[in-house]
């Protein structure tokens, strides 16, 4: 089951990705993509404190970032 | 007046701080160059209070330094301080009838009430992180950014190094990534290394006899864990409104991986607890993860969507989707600011060794592992919150983040034993998040 999941979600960001017709801007359409609040990571400390949250409550971490070690969280 | 000079000072002091560090020179002798300087430098600080009902309590202050070189290289030092307080799990179940456990130390012992959740409440922390990480262009088109990191517990020790090359493809529209991090962490636990499936030493600590009774059920006072993680990354424009990252990640961690300071409850068939013994999980653990996240501009608002599974060799698999709108508006001022809703919702199953208590009759089987930490059996959170950002002079700016959080444990198909069907051995975990972000 979790296979398929797996399998599925690979096929779908695929095919989103690969299949539009023309993909990417010319450099001056790039106004709305330069926005800060645009950036992936548009709230790094955000980011890095929600990350600390999660590691220690959850069995998960990373995935966007790397999820290494860090503190002995209990 | 005052205080915008103030303002500059501190910016001043913090930037001077940040170089001294480094070793940068900075030329202090005219305010101009010293203006100059500062100028060069952003600096980010946030300020967190994270409480839950009943159990930990933490605060966490960051502040992080960007500086732009001439050749476009950035430089980031982010130092983190926290500090924690309060009540954790200790894996033991509720009973009907009052339970006492020997602190961690081995020094005293703590005693919970009946149908309560067996919480230590001496767990008591101060963490400092140090952040390094440098970026640059190294051929055209090519970005490497290489980092280091330093973190010190009382009983935890943490060194990390990391690097990722980012190919840029098709006018910037496409990029390839690929990346590792390598930690080293070394856990000297208040009492030492628990022996795993050793009974609790319960009794009278002050006996001349204890200290060498406790110290048959001690270890080593210290262990070590290492974690590798690899990681592959496209990030696609799509269009004007719209970017796309995909990553796949294969973490591999080594070592002392159990929790010391975690303990099962050994029940008989009417379910009281007939002993306590510390928990034992296996020493290497391989975790996956795909995640995918999309950006996109409506006419006003961002919305920021993301989904990660994640997958690993303990069997524990967990679906992660985090959203978040950001949404324009004029409140107080004329000057721009946002209001932004958060919703995440996180499911993940149990571990193969997850037991919630172990039976009498089966102890004496030959198990390998068993862990009671609910933050590893099966669980479904929840996180609701709204943030409210204002843009002050200079682009300086200003926001406020409220988060409730809540995770809920689930029973993964555990039978319930005797006195267990009527006490919650699955309780929820209520917190608050309240946070300031200033960034100058």
């Amino acid at each position: 089951m979790n296979k398929i999941i797996r399998l599925c979600f690979i096929f779908i960001t695929s095919i989103s990705v690969m299949g539009c017709a023309s993909l990417g801007v010319e450099p001056w359409e790039r106004d709305l993509l330069a926005k800060k609040e645009m950036a992936l990571t548009s709230s790094p400390l955000d980011a890095s404190l929600d990350d600390h949250i999660y590691f220690s409550k959850e069995a998960s971490s990373g995935g966007k970032s790397f999820g290494g070690g860090g503190c002995g969280c209990n | 007046m005052v205080l915008g000079k103030n303002k500059e000072n501190i910016k001043a002091a913090l930037s001077i701080a940040t170089s001294t560090l480094l070793g940068i020179a900075i030329p202090t002798e005219s305010n101009a160059q010293q203006s100059s300087v500062t100028d060069d430098w952003d600096i980010e600080s946030a300020f967190l209070f994270y409480s839950e009902a009943e159990r930990v309590s933490a605060i966490e202050g960051i502040i992080s330094a960007n500086k732009t070189f001439d050749n476009d290289e950035v430089l980031n030092l982010k130092f983190t301080i926290d500090a924690l307080t309060g009540a954790s799990a200790n894996g033991a179940v509720a009973q009907p009838y009052a339970q006492t456990f020997t602190r961690p130390s081995g020094q005293g012992q703590y005693v919970i009430s009946g149908e309560d959740t067996p919480l230590d409440d001496t767990f008591k922390d101060t963490r400092v992180q140090l952040n390094g990480q440098w970026t640059q262009a190294i051929a055209q088109d090519y970005i490497l950014s290489s980092g280091a990191h330093f973190s010190k517990e009382y009983d935890y020790l943490s060194l990390g190094i990391n690097s990722n090359l980012a190919v840029d493809f098709d006018r910037k529209n496409t990029t390839l990534s690929a990346g590792f991090s390598y930690f080293h962490d070394t856990f000297s636990p208040e009492g030492g290394i628990p022996v795993a499936f050793a009974s609790m030493l319960i009794g009278d600590s002050n006996d001349p006899d204890w200290d060498e009774a406790f110290a048959k059920t001690r270890l080593t006072s210290s262990d070590t864990k290492t974690t590798t993680d690899l990681m592959l990354g496209l990030t696609q424009v799509i269009n004007r409104r719209m970017l796309v990252q995909m990553n796949y990640s294969y973490s591999m961690v080594d070592g002392y991986l159990t929790d010391p300071f975690k303990i099962i409850s050994v029940i008989n068939e009417q379910g009281i607890a007939q002993d306590y013994i510390y928990e034992k999980r296996p020493t290497t653990r391989v975790k996956q993860s795909t995640f995918f996240q999309s950006m996109y501009h409506f006419e006003q608002n961002i919305l920021d969507l993301s989904y990660r599974y994640m997958w690993d060799d303990w069997d524990i698999t967990s679906h992660t989707i985090d959203s978040r709108l950001r949404i324009p508006v004029h409140l107080f001022s004329s000057n721009e600011s946002y209001i932004q809703p958060h919703l995440r919702f996180y499911k993940q199953s149990a571990a193969l060794f997850y037991q919630p208590y172990l039976l009498e009759q089966n102890e004496s089987l030959n198990i390998d592992y068993a862990s009671a930490d609910y933050r590893i059996g099966q669980m479904v959170t929840l996180t609701l919150g709204v943030k409210y950002g204002m843009f002050l002079e200079k682009g300086n700016e200003l926001s406020f983040r409220l988060e409730y959080y809540q995770q809920t444990p689930e029973n993964a198909g555990f039978e319930s034993i005797g006195v267990l069907n009527d006490l919650n051995i699955y309780p929820a975990v209520k917190a608050i998040i309240a946070q300031v972000s200033y960034s100058f």
